[in-house]
Order: structure tokens, then C-alpha cells, then sequence
């Protein structure tokens, strides 16, 4: 069930779309390549009355996360965008706002991380900000990065959740392309988002102390609560797209396979270049390979029953990252995927790929590459900590 | 004063905002100055507080010191935080989703202020954000242990300007932060002192009427950061203002007004004196601090005659 007219548009522009059906109160954000189009986008909204928030023109994305703490804690429903080098000015507040467990939601035009200055997409800015607690999802073209925002404002403001959500899109690649998109009435929407009440409000009818400080008697119980919490709203997250799913017909689960049942090696991707790599797959099946996907959509809380389950019968998993995690083992997805595997009694082989890092393409042919070079490496029994792809040695 | 004290205090509201109980320092100032500006500050108001002294002795969880609406988050963002609360505020009463506009206040020491939390503010007063600033200017990072900052005076031994063979400790004059917040076109900037409580009350409440960005700069002596008695501070504020090291004044409207005026100065060595900070400085750098100090006054009587 599509419903609506089907539209092209940006990927930027359409989470600017999302955010006006999600009555976004607060925007307050900070121009970085390539995440501008969202917030000139929400700033001509606002201009026009289309969209009836307070826009913040901050000094900084430090300033523009500190902003949407105060927003949020105030009762708002809150959003901001960022990317990059942005992202990694943030990263000090992104903590502060899952902590005080406020519901922000924020889209994230990945980016490399200088130096060298780099505008373009990778995973560098993510992985840097895999533990402040937020919820984190992946989005693999414009429709999905349309879906998830809308779903990011309910999953965030949920009573059982009340955590900030990044909604992650591939900068440029996905950030900057003109997708097809089914939008949403407002009606339909206002059914599935309706109003919020934000429990802990800063109100003098009600003064309470937001940011106390915590001594090492209290420290420890505060962060395993965080934890706990958080690890807890995987039940809501799945709930929330079954309902969008029913309004929609498009559906979401934490981690997703394409032409996975019978395969014998997976390829591991997140984000966009997801698309590239399901061509690769089919190219692979027509020649009788018993290949497949594995795209982990949820990011944090790590959906580990899905993954496990999603893995499980396969003799190799080759992992993409579009990240160095310098001088340590593997790119930072594949240790996650090892740590996850690790205590399995039966678990695939395991051979981590660095690429697309900097904007730099991944062809079908070279994800052909990585699947087949992949999986002779791993029969050989041969251990390389990490193997690029695409990058000149 | 004198004739302000037979009837002011009848004027000054009981109700406290900032409970007692905290673990500030023996005679610390600072503390005093919070408890002025809540009282002044009254009921309806929220507050985001920068990370120093005041966070640290006011919040150990699971007390609270705070009767208002109050919100730490980090060091350098008091004044973006007040941005989000005092934009969200101003949307959610437009949109009827609440029905109250309390003044939003931002609270930071001098080197939340002056020095890490700068931009932010400066942001915040460039977009004509509507919230009061206060800052409790105690001359150093005394919360980290009297590391010296852009507030701290000229010849201020601190322990990151300690006075040695080589110098006589802080080389620099202080920074001139009510200045930039007047390059700032706000429309009301102030500076007070607990010693004064009645004009730093006035202040508050005159900044609170005033809609858009405010400032208020309120010297706090620290009898642990300035190394003098723990039961001068009162005095240390007077000789303060007395000498013309931390001259009272407000601004508004494009207009200065001097909140204390003097015939004469005192000389600065009877505030310099009693504080360990200075103790070392020899007599022509003392000389020195007192031109500079008659200079400057010059300057600003010269901009509340123009």
C-alpha cells in the first residue's frame, strides 16, 4: 500500500518534509556541507509560515545541540542537522542529551573528518559517536531517510524511550541525489505523531533540578540505569514501524536481508551503498553463488538477536566499513560484529573491508571483488586485520 | 548606604530561591551574590547554570540547593542552552501549547563567561535572544583551583600566573567583558557586587524588565582565591568598588550611569593589601595598577558625562 502521489526530490529536502508533517517546534542548527539543505530547507519553511517553529541561526553546532537541550528540555519537539566535523564540535553535548534522556531528533549527512578537509561521505564522523547513547539508525535512500525521520520524532518522544535519535543518511551520495518519494498527509500523520508531553519539563510550577552533579557513590548506579534504558527500547523501536508500517506499507526491522535464506557468504553493509551492493548480490546469484546481504539498520541499541540470527547459518560474512578505526583491530563495524559473534557456538569466518571512505565510490564490480576475494581468504584460514577496497596501495 | 539600610531591607523579599545548605566556602561571596539575584529574581523564572563553583557546591545529587526551575548541562553553553529554553518558550505559548512565559536566566563564573563560554554568548546576544546573563565574576577558575582566567587583574598571583623571578604573576590587564556586551547593541548591561545588595537587587529586577539580552557582571570575592580573611568579603567588595578596581555602573539605552560615585578614589593599595594574591607586588608595579585604575575611571566617568 503506496499511498499518495509519488514525487522527486532531494533526500534533503525530504527530511525537511518530514520534519514540517512532525510540526517540529525547534529547529536549531549550524550551514555544514553536506547537511545544508535540510536546514535551508526548514529555514525557508519558516520564513513562508509553512512550518510554524522557532528556528535558531546558532554560532555553532556546539551551540546548536546545547540549543536543543534547553528546547527540548523545555517541552519542544526538537530537530537539528548535521555532519562531519559538526558532528564531532557536538560531541561533548550528544552525551549531555541522551543522559538527561531528551528527546531530540537529529539527521546526520555523514561525512569524513578532516585532516585532510574532506566534504564528502564515509562513516569517520558515526563511528566517533558510537557511544554517546544515542539511538542511531541507518537510512539507504531518500524514501527510507523520509520514513525514519517521522519515525525518529515518535520513537524518541515515546514515555518508554525518551532518547535522542540519529537518523544517519550517506552524505552526498544519498544527501544530495533526487529520490523518488511517497509523502504522507498531514492527517495521517498527526494520527501517528500526536501531540507530546514531556515529563520532565523545565516549569517553575514545578522547579526541578536537571544536571545535578553525581559523586562516585551515585555515579556508577546513574550510568548502568542509562545502559539498561537503553538497551530497552528495542520492543518500541520494532512497534513504532509496524505501526508505520501499517500506514504506510513500508516496513523496517533492526537488521535486513536480501536474498540471505540459503546463502553460505553475506556481505555486511550500512547506509546507501547498501543499493550498489544488492546489484552485486544478483550478479553473483545469476552465476549460482550462494551469496546475500545483511544491512544493519539499527545502529545503537546493536540488535544483536536479529544480527545473530541474521548470520547464523552463513560459512563467511564479509564486513564493509567506511571507517579506519586507526591502528586497532579491523574497521569499527567488523569489531562490533566479531564481539557480537564471538561467544556463538557456530559462527561465520570473518573478513573486514575498509572502503568509500572520502566520497570515493564503491563499484558493483569491486563489491563482486570483496565478496569472492573475501571468501577464498577466509578459506584459507589466512587473518588480516584489514583489507581495503578501491584505495591504491 | 546608611540611609538605604533603615529602610530598604522592609522592601527585600523573605523568600529565599537559593535554599541554605550549600558547600561553598567558608565567607565565600559568590554564593551571597545567588541568593541577591534569586531573591530579586523571584519565582517565575528558569535557569541554566554553566559548570563551576555554583554547580558543583549547589547540586551533589540528591540535594538540590535550587527552589526554580534549573538546568546544567556543560561548561561553555549556559547561554545556548538559555536560547533553546527561551526560542521554545516563545513557540510553545505562540502555538497554545503552554500557557506562561517565564524569564529565562543564564548564570556562569568569569571563566565560563569571559573565556569558554564567550561565543556562545555572544551568539545568543547577536540574535537578540531574551534572557538575562549573570556572571559571578571571582577572578580566577576557582572551582578547578585558582587557575587564572581573562578576568583576572593585573598582578594576581594565581596557580597558572604564579609571581616568580621572572614576573609579578597575571601579566595582562582584565577583559573588559560589560565593554563587548555594549558592542553587542544590548540594552541594558550592569555591574554589581554583593557588598551592595540593594543596588545589585535593583539591577536584577531593572534587567528583568527589559526584553532581549542582559547583562550583569557581579564581582565575587573568593576568600580562598584571593588568600585574605575568610570574614572580609563584604570589605573586599567595598574596597573594591572604593578604590575604583571594580567600578558600579549600569548601562542603558546607549546612556551610562554611575551606580557609585566617588570624589575620590581610594588607593588601590588598601584593596591590594589584605589579599595573599597580591602580596608580592612591589611598590612601582602597585604604582602602576593605580594608574592604570585612575585611567580607567577617567574613561568611564567620561562616557556616563558624554
Amino acid at each position: 500500500m503506496m499511498t499518495g502521489k509519488r514525487i522527486g526530490m532531494e533526500s534533503s529536502l525530504g527530511i525537511a518534509e518530514a520534519v514540517k508533517l512532525a510540526n517540529a517546534d525547534v529547529v536549531a542548527a549550524y550551514p555544514i556541507t553536506p547537511q545544508t539543505h535540510i536546514v535551508e530547507r526548514l529555514a525557508e519553511l519558516v520564513a513562508n509560515g509553512e512550518l510554524d517553529a522557532a528556528y535558531i541561526p546558532v554560532e555553532s553546532e556546539h551551540s546548536a545541540m546545547s540549543a536543543c537541550l534547553g528546547s527540548a528540555a523545555t517541552g519542544a519537539r526538537t530537530f537539528t542537522a548535521t555532519a562531519g566535523q559538526g558532528l564531532e564540535l557536538m560531541h561533548e553535548v550528544l552525551y549531555v542529551a541522551s543522559s538527561m534522556r531528551l528527546p531530540i531528533v537529529m539527521a546526520v549527512a555523514n561525512r569524513a573528518l578532516s585532516s585532510p578537509l574532506n566534504v564528502w561521505g564515509d562513516h569517520s564522523d558515526v563511528m566517533a559517536v558510537r557511544d554517546t547513547g544515542w539511538i542511531q539508525m541507518f537510512a539507504e535512500n531518500g524514501q527510507q531517510v523520509f520514513d525514519l525521520t517521522l519515525c525518529a520524532f515518535r520513537i524518541a518522544e515515546d514515555p518508554e524511550v525518551l532518547f535522542p535519535v540519529m537518523v544517519h543518511l550517506d552524505g552526498f551520495h544519498l544527501s544530495h541525489v533526487v529520490e523518488p518519494f511517497y509523502l504522507m498527509e498531514q492527517d495521517v500523520v498527526d494520527k501517528f505523531l500526536p501531540r507530546f508531553r514531556f515529563p520532565l519539563a523545565l516549569d517553575p510550577d514545578k522547579p526541578l533540578t536537571a544536571g545535578a552533579f553525581f559523586p562516585p557513590g551515585v555515579y556508577g548506579e546513574a550510568r548502568r540505569a542509562q545502559d539498561d534504558a537503553l538497551r530497552s527500547v528495542r520492543p518500541v523501536i520494532s512497534r513504532t514501524w509496524r505501526e508505520f508500517e501499517e500506514i504506510s506499507g513500508r516496513s523496517y526491522k533492526p537488521v535486513e536481508t536480501y536474498r540471505a535464506d540459503d546463502a553460505r557468504v553475506l556481505l555486511l553493509t550500512m547506509g546507501s551503498f547498501s543499493e550498489t551492493a544488492m546489484l552485486a548480490i544478483d550478479q553473483l546469484r545469476e552465476r549460482g553463488q550462494q551469496v546475500g546481504l545483511v544491512r544493519i539498520r539499527l545502529w545503537r541499541p546493536f540488535p544483536f538477536t536479529e544480527f545473530r540470527q541474521a548470520v547464523g547459518n552463513a560459512e563467511t560474512l564479509v564486513v564493509l566499513d567506511r571507517a579506519i578505526s586507526y591502528g586497532g583491530p579491523t574497521g569499527p563495524v567488523c569489531a562490533e560484529v566479531k564481539a557480537a559473534l564471538y561467544s556463538e557456538p557456530k559462527r561465520p569466518r570473518i573478513v573486514s573491508y575498509v572502503g568509500g571512505l572520502g566520497g570515493r565510490d564503491i563499484l558493483v564490480s569491486e563489491f563482486v571483488e570483496m565478496i569472492e576475494k573475501g571468501t577464498a581468504l577466509a578459506e584459507s584460514g589466512v587473518e588480516e586485520e584489514l583489507l581495503t577496497i578501491g584505495v591504491r596501495v | 548606604m546608611e540611609s538605604f539600610s533603615v529602610f530598604v531591607p522592609k522592601l527585600v523579599p523573605k523568600k529565599d530561591y537559593f535554599a541554605p545548605g550549600h558547600r561553598a566556602c567558608i565567607g565565600c561571596a559568590e554564593a551571597l551574590a545567588v541568593r541577591q539575584v534569586t531573591k530579586a529574581l523571584g519565582r517565575n523564572v528558569i535557569v541554566s547554570n554553566a559548570t563551576g563553583c555554583m554547580e558543583v557546591v549547589s547540586t551533589p545529587f540528591p540535594t538540590t540547593n535550587w527552589r526554580m526551575p534549573w538546568i546544567h548541562t556543560l561548561f561553555e553553553n549556559a547561554s545556548a542552552v538559555a536560547s533553546g529554553i527561551d526560542s521554545a518558550l516563545k513557540v510553545l505559548n505562540k502555538k497554545g501549547f503552554i500557557n506562561k512565559r517565564p524569564k529565562v536566566v543564564a548564570m556562569g563564573g568569569d571563566g565560563a563567561t569571559l573565556d569558554i563560554g564567550l561565543q556562545s554568548l555572544s551568539g545568543a546576544w547577536e540574535r537578540g535572544q531574551d534572557f538575562l546573563y549573570v556572571c559571578y565574576d571571582n577572578e580566577a577558575y576557582m572551582n578547578t583551583g585558582i587557575q587564572r582566567s581573562s578576568a583576572t587583574p593585573f598582578g594576581a598571583s594565581t596557580t597558572t600566573s604564579p609571581a616568580g623571578k621572572l614576573g609579578p604573576g597575571q601579566t595582562r590587564p582584565k577583559k573588559d567583558l560589560p565593554a563587548i556586551a555594549v558592542a553587542h547593541n544590548i540594552p541594558y548591561v550592569a555591574t554589581a557586587c554583593p557588598s551592595y545588595p540593594f543596588d545589585l537587587m535593583d539591577k536584577v529586577k531593572r534587567a528583568m524588565a527589559i526584553p532581549g539580552p542582559t547583562y550583569i557582571q557581579v564581582l565575587s570575592p573568593c576568600p580562598t582565591g584571593w588568600r585574605y580573611p575568610v570574614d572580609l568579603s563584604i570589605r573586599m567588595g567595598r574596597l573594591a568598588v572604593e578604590t575604583g578596581a571594580f567600578p558600579l555602573y549600569e548601562y542603558e539605552n546607549g546612556k551610562y550611569k554611575l551606580s557609585f560615585d566617588f570624589p575620590k578614589l581610594r588607593p588601590i593599595r588598601d584593596y591590594l593589601a589584605p589579599q595573599g594574591r597580591f602580596r608580592h607586588l612591589r611598590d612601582a608595579e602597585v604604582d602602576q595598577i593605580q594608574e592604570n585604575i585612575i585611567r580607567e575611571w577617567q574613561k568611564l566617568k567620561d562616557k556616563v558625562e558624554a
